[in-house]
C-alpha cells in the first residue's frame, strides 16, 4: 500500500518549485573575476620570463611551473578550498585548479599510505581530465595531420 | 509485546531512558544549540591519527559519558546497538571493541540513532535484555571523504546540499520498573521508500517521503493524531526537506501542524553557519535529541515527543551508477513516565 500523494513526476515537480536555485549571476561575477585574475598572474609571469630570455617556449612552462607551485602551496595552507569555494569554476578551470585537485588527494590520503593511499588515489580527481585531455589531443592531431595539405 | 497495525510497536514493558550523553564538534557549538550540549569538542581530530580513530574515540566518549551518568559499568552493559555512516560502521564497531561490550551494529544511514532505539526497546520490552546503550555518530571529515571529495579540494557546494554533524548522541536504556524519567512507549519501522530523486546531494527530497510515510503509519497503526504529540521532531530532513514534508502532508490529507514540527538538521545550524540546507549524518539526530530534546521532556517543556530519524541509502557506488536515492525513517514515541 502506498501512502504517497504524489506520483514520482509530480514529486519531481515540488521539488524544484521548493529548492532554491544557486545564484548563477553571482556565480558567474566571481568566476569572472577570480579565474581572469589568475589568467592576468599567469601573463604577467610570462611576460616576466620572457624578458628574462626564457623564449617562447621556456617561458609558458616558466608560468605553468609557477601556478602550479602556488595552487599545490595555497592547498597545503588550506587557503585554496576558501578559495574554490567562493570562485567556483574560476578557480578550478586554471592550472591552479588542477594542482588543486592532485594536492588535496595526496594530503587526504596519506594517512592510507605511500602506495595505497597517496599513490594510488593521487589522480582520482585529476585523472579523468588526464586520460580525456590526451585522448582528444591524439584525435586532434590526426585530424591535423588529415587536413593541414588544405589548411596550409 | 504486541503489535499495532502494520509497522508498529506498543512496548508492553516500555524501557526506561536512564541516561543521555551527546558530544559535538566545534562548528556545532558554535551553533544555536550549543549552550544544550554536554560536551563541544575543541578540535576534530581528539589527538587521533585518523578522522576515523576520532570518530572511534567521540563514540567512545559519549558512551563512557552516558554510562558514567547512569552508575552503571562496561561490565554491567548488556549490549551496546549502535552504527555510522563509515564503511563497515567502523567507528561504531571499533569503539565496541574498546569497551568490550556486546555490540549488535546497525546502519540506516542518518536513521540509526532511532532505529537503535527501536529495536533496542523491543529487545528490552521483550526481556532479552535488562538494558542496551544506543549510540550512532558521524564526522565530517570522514563523511566528506567517503562520500564526496577531500577536504581541500576547492568546490562549491549547491543550496540544497547538508553538511554531515560532526556529532555523538549515546541513550542508555534500561528495563527498571520505577517510574522515573523518560520512557519510549512504542516505535514504528519503516519502509524504504523511493520517488527516483536522483541528486544525492538533495538528501532532503530523497528522504521527505519516507519521513512521511512513517509518521502516517504510526499515526494510523496507533490511531492518534499529530495533535497527540507535544513536538514532531524528524531527523535530517533541513530547512528544504521539511517544506517537502509539510507539502506531503498536506497532499494527503494528513494533518502535520507546522508549529509542532521541527527538523533536528535544521536546528543544528544557524543560517548564517553556510550549512546550505542543513546538518545531516547519524550524529545530528543523536546529539539533538539526547543533548536537546530528551532534557526539554525532562524539563516538563514536552510531554510526548514523537522522534522520527531518516536515513538516506545511497552509497558512493550506486550513485556513480545512476541509481536514485532510496530513504528510511524510523519512528520511536518518547514520553515522560506519568505523562
Amino acid at each position: 500500500m502506498s501512502r504517497q500523494p504524489f506520483t514520482p513526476a509530480e514529486y519531481h515537480e515540488l521539488v524544484s518549485r521548493l529548492t532554491p536555485p544557486s545564484r548563477m549571476l553571482r556565480g558567474y561575477w566571481r568566476a569572472f573575476w577570480v579565474g581572469g585574475l589568475i589568467c592576468c598572474l599567469g601573463q604577467a609571469l610570462t611576460l616576466w620570463a620572457q624578458g628574462l630570455n626564457l623564449g617562447e617556449v621556456t617561458a609558458p612552462m616558466f608560468t605553468t611551473g609557477c601556478l602550479i607551485l602556488l595552487g599545490t602551496t595555497l592547498t597545503g595552507f588550506g587557503v585554496y578550498d576558501q578559495i574554490g569555494k567562493y570562485a567556483g569554476a574560476g578557480s578550478a578551470i586554471p592550472v591552479t585548479g588542477f594542482a588543486n585537485s592532485v594536492a588535496a588527494p595526496a594530503i587526504e590520503f596519506q594517512r592510507e599510505g605511500a602506495v595505497m593511499g597517496v599513490g594510488a588515489r593521487l589522480f582520482t580527481l585529476a585523472g579523468p581530465v588526464l586520460a580525456y585531455g590526451i585522448a582528444s589531443s591524439v584525435v586532434v592531431g590526426v585530424i591535423y595531420w588529415l587536413v593541414r595539405g588544405w589548411v596550409m | 509485546m504486541s503489535r499495532a497495525g502494520e509497522q508498529t510497536f506498543i512496548y508492553d514493558h516500555p524501557p526506561v531512558i536512564r541516561a543521555h550523553a551527546s558530544i559535538v564538534g566545534p562548528k556545532e557549538g558554535r551553533g544555536p544549540l550549543a549552550d544544550w550540549f554536554d560536551t563541544i569538542l575543541e578540535d576534530d581530530i581528539l589527538g587521533q591519527k585518523s578522522w576515523e580513530l576520532a570518530e572511534m574515540e567521540m563514540v567512545r566518549r559519549c558512551a563512557k559519558d552516558a554510562m558514567n551518568r547512569s552508575r552503571l559499568s562496561d561490565e554491567d552493559v548488556q549490549a551496546m546497538l549502535g552504527g555510522d555512516l563509515n564503511n563497515q560502521i567502523i567507528a561504531s564497531s571499533f569503539a565496541a571493541r574498546t569497551l568490550g561490550v556486546p555490540f549488535i551494529g546497525l546502519y540506516g544511514a542518518c536513521s540509526t540513532f532511532v532505529q537503535a532505539l527501536v529495536t533496542a526497546s523491543a529487545l528490552i520490552s521483550g526481556g532479552f535484555l535488562e538494558n542496551a546503550l544506543c549510540v550512532a555518530s558521524s564526522h565530517f571529515c570522514t563523511a566528506e571523504r567517503q562520500f564526496r571529495f577531500p577536504l581541500e579540494l576547492g568546490t562549491q557546494r549547491p543550496p540544497q546540499a547538508s553538511r554531515t554533524a560532526t556529532a555523538c548522541g549515546a541513550a542508555l536504556l534500561t528495563a527498571d520498573c520505577d517510574e522515573y524519567g523518560l520512557r519510549i512507549t512504542s516505535g514504528t519501522i519503516g519502509r524504504v521508500i523511493d520517488l527516483n530523486i536522483t541528486d544525492a546531494n538533495h538528501m532532503g527530497a530523497a528522504m521527505a517521503p519516507a519521513v512521511f510515510d512513517t509518521i502516517a503509519a504510526h499515526l494510523s497503526d496507533t490511531g492518534r493524531t499529530a495533535e497527540d504529540y507535544d513536538l514532531i521532531a524528524t531527523g535530517d530532513l533541513g530547512w528544504i526537506g521539511r517544506e517537502l514534508l509539510l507539502a506531503l502532508a498536506e497532499a494527503a490529507e494528513v494533518s502535520l501542524p507546522p508549529d509542532r514540527l521541527i527538523d533536528c538538521g535544521a536546528s543544528l545550524y544557524a543560517q548564517r553557519q553556510d550549512t546550505h540546507a542543513g546538518g545531516s549524518g547519524c550524529g545530528c539526530v543523536a546529539a539533538v535529541s539526547c543533548g536537546w530534546l530528551m532534557k526539554r521532556i525532562e524539563a516538563g517543556d514536552l510531554n510526548r515527543l514523537l522522534l522520527v530519524g531518516s536515513g538516506a541509502m545511497l552509497s558512493p557506488t550506486s550513485s556513480q551508477q545512476g541509481q536514485s536515492v532510496p530513504g528510511i525513517a524510523y519512528a520511536a514515541c518518547i514520553e515522560r513516565s506519568g505523562a
